[in-house]
């Protein structure tokens, strides 16, 4: 005699949501993978249930998540719609949670287009991390959401992506790192560029965002976070006189090397490297009004300034020292008019730098 | 003209998109009392329209506003073609009507649509002014107050009980009439919803007409009930008990602590109570819808009395005179009425009505527990003289009354073993007793209680007509001797002597019976320790066969060692000497019964095992041995959890105010036509099993705790798709229950751990982290009524939040600032609203009661595929149920809703052709509660121009 369950369904007055399936469900799994999972983590036993059972549970919760996705494409929707009773802690837990990314799959997508092109070629990208293909697609959806809501918000980029979408602050500011990448089309998977994480990345897109764009400036208009301001990146170009007139290339050079004499083990390489190190710096200053050149902006910081110091053995903290010194002596120079300019150049550039350099 | 209501019509949010070019809706509302109809502007171009409409006026008669519920009709506005339904509000505005309820109705609803489900909410606001009309002729019962609850409402006192009220309304079913041809499916939908509203308003209102006549002003457990006959028609019925109830003044609200097994606190309110007086009518039926009564209102019970017939369905020709019905009903009530009497009791509380329909074959039963009541709260001559009076002259204990047996100990209906009661030692009491009412307060009791479940199937042959209806009402008394057997022995092997809460339900499918009983079983302090069970084999001829039985009896008797530390059943076991003689293990029921098909032909059946040693269970032949095997095969609750079907937990007394109510729904497919008994009977005993298993996993982040009100539905839906060969079989398994957790101090099971700091003074907020020590007795020591509750309260924190009945909309233009809103962010957070099938909720206190919420919704869909089959379909469904529930609850000015439950769910469905059906009834009461530790700030006002809602934590 055969019994078969046709209909199954539980539910709650206050939904009932397990933190653990809800991780299975956006990461893609299938409910048998799920069952699978959780059965050999041990709930079986704590409870006297049997697969039935958590096949049965497993269903329910995948079911409520699915009816839920709607809500949370629009999350500021979740706390007043009236079909689920969800506590505010879980509500929030829902919703960072559903926008939470993997590390490895943003690094893969960091930069490019958000458009149909770029996830069509997602299953190469699940062949290629791990992540399953159903995870891919909700990360990249949700990239795509957040882009096209703030894109055309006025204010700040991270206010706006927290209060839209109501994430926490860290998750707001990696967003903004991610719709900063995308809009700038900024480079990121050259070969060279593999060796940096996620992390490096939206710690320089901060950056970015703080110091070289027009909310930098002013904070009430369009896109003020998302585009780098062009009055400042034509201004780079005066900066120029650094390593084209040779007096002040070289007096440049001769008071770092007063300044650093002693204090590192690579003053040696460092003084006969400081022409070409400086040439590379200032050049990505001047460079910077043209679209293709700010792409390269990493790749170019890699290649013109970390790869040289990284075979000359510097260290994190020779770097530094270096680099405020570099940044400083220019200050001295009494030929050199452009202060302002400089130091909110070489700020970002120092900090990303030394994010960017790994020992 | 005796009334005005008046409605407003304020915004909409979330409007699905109606115009696919745009993505946009442009809306307009329809506002719809009895044949007028109002409408507002169209607010064009927008998912959040605004439309802060005129008050719409309509003026009515008080009948009209009792029978008619408020339609509003959200529409797409379409310049060139017939404009579009986005959905639809049905308001009950019978709350309004009630000066003691609510003022208005004010908030957010779901926009509700019979085949898209909820699109979007509205926001609406309805007043009703009603002017006074003297006319003694009226039609209309304003003003009657209706509760679900089956007891006396928190915040009143019962000044006079009158006793039974009932009423029937029949009707041609729309889904069965000829025009359902050509409509479409949502028409005909709303065309059943709209009716079974009327209906059910109507019904309210004739209801009512009886209590005013009968010098009440309330109808406490109200219970309506719709049999949906098919082509015979539609009937819904009500029964109640009506009341005259005085409001408590919130300052004088004597009892805090209103758990139904806590004590009267002080001396106030016993005194409350004796002058309630009960009035039963000789013609009337002395029938009490009551579970749950006040102190010194029960005085003896007798035990549980049911009756059942077959009825053979014919269309209702004249459904302004229901006489079949009716009779049918009358029939079966004076049944229960004449098993009261051979029990010795004059009247029948915790008395409830149902019915199983199959095709033309419907099985009526009724059942309730036979009891005496204070003859001191009676009007004189009101009563027969059921009882010999001169048992009420000593005053027994308190605690243990309502066990001593009402009917002569010389001329007992049936063979019973009396012995003297084990409290009193003066009056006699029976071994076992059966009740269908809530544990009382006052009882006295050891240990803990347990949930216990009786579950049986019966082939039958398929037949039709006569035939068909004669099978049936052959095989009940069988069915019902059988559950009957199964519950006595479980309780016997769980140690206890008591069953509280009996609900036995018999649903009759094409080809077979499905009997299920449940019951939380307890052990009475007052009544004697039940015996073991033998086991005895009828011919003891070989060896192995002898080692069988004994291995069998091993099992059971330590399955009963293990129960017995399990519900930490441990009486006192000197008080058996005192009695003086070793009580024989007899068995014996107090179940009486019968069964007739159209004959007033009465069959009692002797339940008894006859004058043999009934405890022995013999294993003559297989059925027995499968018994003895169920009964062992009941899987043992998981740790940390309790379940009952009662209101409260015997034996348990510290909750904590953490609740979850859900529901849960199974179909099974049985797919073999070789169906027998015990194969049958095993698969349904594994599936209910199997459903409390799964209950225990999903609410395994809450223990310690208690599933409370557990209540098990079955049905065996006729089938409507023949498919070749297989016979196919659903079986339906509805469970709306609640969930309670509680904080069991200490993680140890024994009694000292259990102990509770009383309080003395009930009138004073509980102060619940200082108890006032007095350490009480152990839980089963008469000091216990003496007792209130210390509640543990994890946290106290209590958020109220009001929210602007127009809520900003979302930012339309995408280009705005978020800033801007900030201010205002799109839509307050919902109001939290509770929902329990309990009368209370542990922890608070109820201060207003703001009328009844009883919904009927239907649900269908065409693409049962695309919504994830049909447990996407019917979760879906149900979810929405509950948050139209709660949005009518919030714009009452509500937070919680008591004695809640979902009365029918019928599911049909047409894979084949992607579709499914489902019909949704539910009922309970709106009311607004207050923690405990917050009883002295003031309550929210209601009344004020604001949603407010205070909203107690909804963490569960």
């Amino acid at each position: 005699m055969r019994m078969s369950v046709e209909l199954d369904v539980f539910v709650g007055n206050t939904t009932i949501m397990d933190e653990e399936v809800y991780q299975f469900w956006l990461d893609g799994y299938t409910v048998n993978d799920a069952v699978k999972v959780r059965m050999e983590g041990g709930v079986l036993e704590e409870c006297e249930a049997s697969a039935e059972v958590l096949h049965s549970d497993t269903m329910d919760q995948y079911r409520t998540f699915q009816m839920c996705e709607r809500l949370l494409h629009s999350p500021a929707k979740l706390a007043n719609q009236l079909l689920f009773q969800i506590p505010p802690h879980r509500q929030a837990m829902l919703i960072e949670r559903y926008y939470a990314f993997d590390g490895v799959f943003v690094r893969e997508v960091l930069g490019k287009k958000l458009s149909k092109g770029t996830k069509k070629d997602l299953d190469d990208v699940s062949a290629k991390t791990g992540v399953t293909l159903k995870s891919c697609r909700r990360q990249f959806d949700n990239f795509k959401r957040v882009f096209k809501v703030v894109e055309e918000l006025k204010g700040p980029l991270v206010e706006n992506i927290r209060q839209h979408f109501l994430l926490s602050d860290q998750l707001a500011r990696n967003y903004a790192a991610i719709v900063f990448f995308a809009n700038n089309r900024f480079e990121t998977g050259k070969k060279k560029l593999h060796y940096l994480t996620f992390q490096d990345f939206a710690f320089c897109a901060g950056q970015l965002i703080s110091y070289w764009t027009v909310g930098a400036v002013d904070n009430m208009v369009e896109d003020m976070d998302v585009d780098l301001e062009k009055q400042f990146l034509q201004d780079l170009k005066e900066l120029k006189i650094l390593i084209t007139d040779k007096d002040l290339l070289d007096q440049h050079k001769s008071l770092v090397c007063t300044a650093l004499r002693g204090k590192t083990k690579v003053f040696n390489e460092m003084e006969t490297n400081f022409k070409n190190l400086s040439r590379g710096l200032v050049n990505i200053a001047v460079k910077l009004t043209n679209t293709k050149d700010v792409r390269d902006f990493f790749i170019d910081l890699v290649e013109k300034f970390i790869e040289p110091c990284r075979s000359d053995k510097w260290t994190a903290g020779d770097m530094r020292l270096f680099l405020t010194h570099y940044t400083n002596s220019a200050h001295i120079l009494d030929t050199f008019k452009h202060q302002v300019l400089w130091d909110r150049y070489m700020g970002v550039i120092k900090s990303c730098i030394l994010k960017m350099y790994h020992d | 003209m005796p009334g005005k209501l008046k409605a407003k019509i304020v915004a909409g949010r979330h409007l699905p998109v109606m115009d696919r070019a745009s993505d946009l809706t442009d809306a307009f509302v329809e506002v719809k009392f009895g044949n007028t109809t109002f409408k507002t502007d169209v607010f064009p171009k927008s998912l959040n329209p605004q439309w802060n409409s005129e008050w719409f006026k309509f003026e009515v008669d008080d009948e009209d506003l009792q029978d008619e519920p408020l339609q509003i009709t959200v529409l797409d506005h379409d310049t060139y073609s017939a404009n579009d339904a986005i959905g639809k509000v049905y308001i009950d505005i019978d709350p309004l009507l009630c000066s003691e309820a609510a003022t208005r109705i004010c908030g957010w609803f779901p926009i509700y649509d019979t085949i898209h489900g909820i699109r979007g909410e509205i926001n609406v606001l309805v007043k009703v002014d009603l002017f006074n009309d003297l006319n003694s002729f009226r039609q209309s019962s304003c003003g009657v107050k209706f509760f679900c609850t089956t007891s006396i409402p928190r915040c009143y006192r019962a000044a006079l009980v009158h006793g039974f009220v009932e009423e029937l309304v029949v009707n041609e079913d729309p889904e069965y009439q000829w025009i359902d041809r050509i409509r479409t499916p949502r028409a005909s939908n709303e065309a059943r919803q709209r009716l079974i509203s009327l209906m059910s308003g109507e019904l309210q209102r004739k209801i009512g007409l009886k209590v005013l006549e009968m010098g009440g002003n309330a109808v406490v457990g109200y219970l309506q009930c719709f049999d949906l006959e098919g082509e015979s028609g539609l009937v819904v019925r009500a029964i109640g008990t009506a009341c005259t109830l005085d409001k408590l003044t919130p300052g004088t609200a004597p009892n805090t602590n209103t758990h139904s097994n806590t004590a009267p606190a002080s001396n106030a309110l016993s005194k409350d109570y004796s002058r309630a007086r009960v009035c039963v009518r000789v013609r009337e039926f002395p029938f009490f819808t009551l579970t749950c009564f006040p102190p010194g209102f029960l005085v003896h019970v007798g035990g549980v009395v049911s009756a059942r017939s077959v009825k053979l369905l014919d269309r209702i020709h004249n459904p302004d005179e229901p006489e079949t019905r009716d009779a049918w009903w009358e029939e079966i009530r004076q049944e229960i009425k004449s098993h009261a009497k051979a029990l010795g009791c004059h009247a029948v509380v915790g008395y409830s009505e149902s019915t199983s329909i199959c095709e033309e074959v419907c099985i009526l039963s009724a059942s309730g527990t036979a009891a005496m009541l204070n003859p001191r709260f009676m009007r004189e001559g009101c009563l027969d003289a059921g009882g010999s009076d001169h048992r009420f002259e000593d005053a027994s204990p308190p605690s243990c009354g309502f066990c001593h047996i009402p009917y002569d100990e010389f001329n007992m209906p049936f063979p019973a073993q009396l012995t003297y009661c084990y409290r009193c030692r003066r009056q006699k009491v029976p071994d076992v007793l059966f009740t269908t009412i809530d544990l009382p307060a006052e009882a006295a009791v050891t240990g803990k209680g347990c949930l216990i479940q009786a579950r049986l199937c019966r082939t039958k042959k398929k037949a039709q007509g006569e035939v068909n209806a004669t099978a049936i009402s052959n095989l009940l008394p069988f069915m019902e001797y059988e559950l009957h057997t199964q519950l006595m022995n479980k309780l016997k092997l769980r140690s206890m002597n008591a069953l509280f809460g009996l609900r036995i339900q018999i649903s009759v499918g094409e080809n077979m019976l499905l009997g299920l009983a449940s019951a939380t079983g307890v052990y009475l302090s007052a009544l004697p320790a039940p015996g073991g069970i033998q086991v005895a084999g009828k011919t003891p001829s070989d060896l192995n066969y002898d080692q069988h039985i004994a291995t069998m009896q091993k099992r059971i008797n330590d399955t009963i060692t293990k129960n017995k530390e399990l519900y930490n059943i441990h009486p006192p076991e000197s008080t058996e000497e005192l009695v003086g003689s070793p009580i024989p293990d007899r068995q014996r029921s107090r179940l009486f019964r019968s069964t007739s098909e159209s004959s007033d032909e009465l069959l009692e059946l002797d339940l008894s095992h006859g004058k043999k040693d009934a405890f022995v269970l013999e294993i003559d032949d297989t059925d027995a041995v499968e018994d003895i095997q169920s009964l062992l095969t009941d899987a043992p609750m998981p740790a940390g959890f309790y379940s009952c079907n009662t209101e409260v937990m015997p034996g348990i007394y510290n909750w904590t105010s953490g609740l979850q109510m859900f529901t849960s729904v199974r179909v099974y497919r049985l797919s073999n036509a070789n169906l027998t008994n015990q194969g049958l009977n095993k698969i349904f005993t594994e599936l209910c099993e199997n459903l409390l298993k799964s209950l225990y996993f999903k609410l395994r982040s809450m223990i310690p705790c208690c599933l409370c009100h557990v209540n098990f539905t079955v049905a065996v839906p006729e089938e409507e798709l023949i498919q070749m060969g297989a016979v196919r079989l659903n079986c339906v398994c509805v469970c709306g229950c609640v969930f309670v957790c509680l904080f069991v101090s200490g993680s140890g099971e024994n009694e000292d751990q259990l102990q509770f700091s009383m309080e003395l003074c009930a009138d004073s907020t509980p102060s619940n982290n200082q108890p006032t020590s007095k350490p009480s007795g152990t839980p089963h020591q008469p000091e216990m009524s003496e007792n209130s509750l210390n509640f543990n309260f994890p946290e106290l924190s209590l958020r109220t939040t009001a929210c602007k009945p127009r809520c900003s909309p979302l930012p339309e233009g995408r280009s705005r600032s978020l800033r801007s809103t900030r201010s205002m962010p799109c839509g307050a957070p919902v109001a939290v609203v509770k929902m329990t099938p309990l009368s209370f909720l542990p922890g608070t206190r109820i201060v207003k009661y703001l009328g009844i919420i009883n919904m009927f919704f239907i649900r269908e869909t065409t693409s049962l595929r695309e919504e994830g089959g049909v447990s996407g379909f019917l979760h879906c469904f149900i979810a929405e149920v509950f948050a139209m529930v709660r949005a009518h609850v919030a714009a009452l000015g509500g937070n919680a809703v008591v004695s809640y439950s979902m009365k029918e769910c019928v599911f049909m469905e047409n894979p084949n052709k992607n579709q499914a059906q489902c019909l949704i009834n539910v009922s309970g009461d709106a009311v607004i509660f207050v923690r405990e530790s917050e009883q002295e700030a003031t309550p929210p006002l209601m009344s004020s121009g604001q949603i407010s809602s205070t909203g107690a934590d909804g963490t569960t």
